[in-house]
């Protein structure tokens, strides 16, 4: 009877990842020791990916290069599919044809932050950034990195704090710190500010810039809001129809500042690009 | 408000206990009605004296926490079972949901042809009473687990094992302790029914042998010491979710 046992939960909740995301972690020992150098993000080579949901096409053949290490925003109007490449690329979906490279070939692990903080309310923050660890290493040795992680998100000293005494924007710290604590070579991000307070996603913006550029994994973030996209990414990638509309390189001095001209530029032609404004036209 | 202290509970039962020592030495409430709580008290002291109370307890907890253990681990896996697998939930939860329509009291006849009058007939309306709210808030329980925890266990590689125990079983505690409450209070309530019915030893064996005595003092005894084991049941289950669910701000610093 058990041998079927959790079917139903891995029906319920979508398919398991693919084994890149879970078979082949690299041992606590060894990620402690290559963890700080940067550089080692994993590139990604997508050729031709279609993904159909009952006959409805999401992604209509989309084909995507990204080098190791870069930060890729992806922007569009919700329910253009951005979620769902997403989700493709750590294996969270299988393509409906065509391939996606390079997180396995590598070997390193991928990462996945989402919307919601989703922390295990009957576990202690530490705790909750240990299920980053999974199995690998002792129990006192992942304590001791959840405990680094969490203050490197600026969480110091909260490690046996309950999730429920936490605000929203520490909580989604929290969920930061579980991603990075493995030393992942992809970081995907789902609106992960989305619900957070203006002021607080500014501090978590630059909280994000940080550890990408102490870590240097290859970091792609799916968000609604242009300009945090432009604020922080490499490259500002427009889907729209299930297809690239838009990929624009940023190439602005980090860290950046809003409401400069050239940012002001940059974030304009997404927008117009967005609704459909020819050149000229201004909003 | 101001805060009431831990005692403050037992107010009430006090007061009532006073009112009602008063209206029996005025002579308003009838001896052979309902006796004086210093009749009880005086009856508690010569059953404790000759040994029989401590025997009728001992053999009723026994029934119940035998009952309740059998009946409530049984319940417990097949929740389980059933909760995590659609297979096992087609092969017996109708079975299970028409079982449990039939009210378990009504069994009593059969049990007592099947099993006579000694420990087993009890054990087996106890434990059957006691599977149905432990198997119904399990299964509810685990199917109630929020779904992001668990894709958030998968993407984060979690095999079965540790999705098991580190996101559903967790998930799935407090629901199985409203079913653990609701099994304790039916624990006692079949119990004492089966040991009313048919029985020769136990506290209602004892209140049933008073009864026959025209002793209403031991008679209300008996009701009382139910009244209080069931509240002691209640009292630890309270402690065992306070204990495990410590995470749970609706838990916390009560």
């Amino acid at each position: 009877m058990f041998a079927d046992a959790m079917t139903f939960i891995e029906t319920a909740t979508r398919r398991p990842p693919r084994e890149l995301t879970t078979g082949t972690a690299v041992p606590f020992e060894v990620l402690t020791e290559v963890a700080p150098t940067r550089g080692q993000g994993s590139a990604l080579s997508i050729r031709g990916l279609v993904k159909t949901f009952d006959q409805e096409p999401v992604i209509k053949g989309l084909d995507l290069d990204i080098p190791a290490g870069q930060f890729v925003a992806v922007v569009g109007k919700s329910g253009c599919g951005k979620s769902t490449l997403l989700r493709l690329i750590l294996g969270l979906e299988t393509p409906t044809s065509g391939s996606i490279e390079g997180v396995g070939a590598t070997g390193g692990t991928a990462r996945f932050i989402f919307q919601e903080p989703r922390l295990l309310p009957w576990a202690t923050v530490a705790d909750n950034v240990a299920v980053g660890l999974g199995r690998s290493g002792s129990r006192t040795s992942r304590r001791k990195a959840a405990l680094k992680a969490l203050s490197e998100v600026g969480l110091d000293g909260r490690g046996d704090a309950w999730p429920a005494v936490l605000s929203g924007g520490q909580r989604q710290r929290v969920a930061l710190a579980r991603a990075l604590v493995s030393h992942p070579r992809l970081l995907a991000l789902d609106e992960p500010l989305g619900a957070l307070d203006a002021l607080t996603r500014i501090s978590m913006q630059g909280l994000v810039e940080r550890v990408w550029q102490d870590q240097g994994f290859t970091a792609i973030l799916v968000t609604h809001d242009v300009s945090e996209a432009i604020a922080l990414a490499d490259r500002v990638l427009l889907i729209d129809n299930g297809r690239i509309a838009l990929d624009l390189a940023v190439d602005l001095p980090r860290p950046r500042r809003r409401g400069t001209p050239a940012f002001a530029a940059l974030e304009k032609t997404v927008l117009d690009t967005l609704f459909g404004f020819e050149g000229g036209e201004a909003i | 408000m101001k805060r009431l202290g831990p005692l403050a509970g037992w107010i009430l039962p006090a007061a009532i206990l006073v009112i009602w020592e008063f209206l029996s030495r005025i002579g308003f409430i009838p001896e052979n009605v309902l006796p004086a709580p210093s009749a009880v008290a005086a009856a508690f002291w010569r059953v404790l004296v000759s040994g029989e109370l401590a025997q009728n307890i001992s053999v009723s907890f026994w029934r119940a926490s035998m009952g309740f253990l059998i009946g409530g681990s049984i319940g417990f896996l097949f929740g389980l079972a059933n909760g995590l697998s659609r297979f096992s939930e087609t092969l017996t939860d109708t079975t299970l949901q028409m079982v449990r329509n039939v009210p378990h009291l009504a069994l009593i006849p059969l049990v007592i042809l099947w099993f006579g009058i000694d420990e087993s007939a009890k054990l087996f309306l106890v434990a059957l009473g006691v599977f149905f709210p432990i198997y119904i808030n399990t299964l509810h329980g685990i199917r109630t687990v929020d779904p992001q925890l668990v894709e958030m266990g998968r993407t984060y590689g979690m095999n079965n094992w540790d999705l098991f125990r580190r996101v559903i079983l967790p998930g799935a505690l407090p629901s199985i302790f409203v079913g653990l409450r609701f099994g304790l209070g039916i624990m006692w309530l079949t119990l004492i029914v089966a040991e009313t019915i048919s029985a020769s030893s136990g506290i209602g064996y004892m209140a049933m042998q008073a009864r026959e005595f025209m002793m209403t003092d031991v008679v209300v005894l008996s009701i009382i010491i139910y009244a209080l084991l069931g509240k002691l049941a209640d009292a630890v289950a309270r402690l065992l979710e306070r204990y495990t669910l410590a995470w749970n701000p609706a838990f916390q610093s009560r």
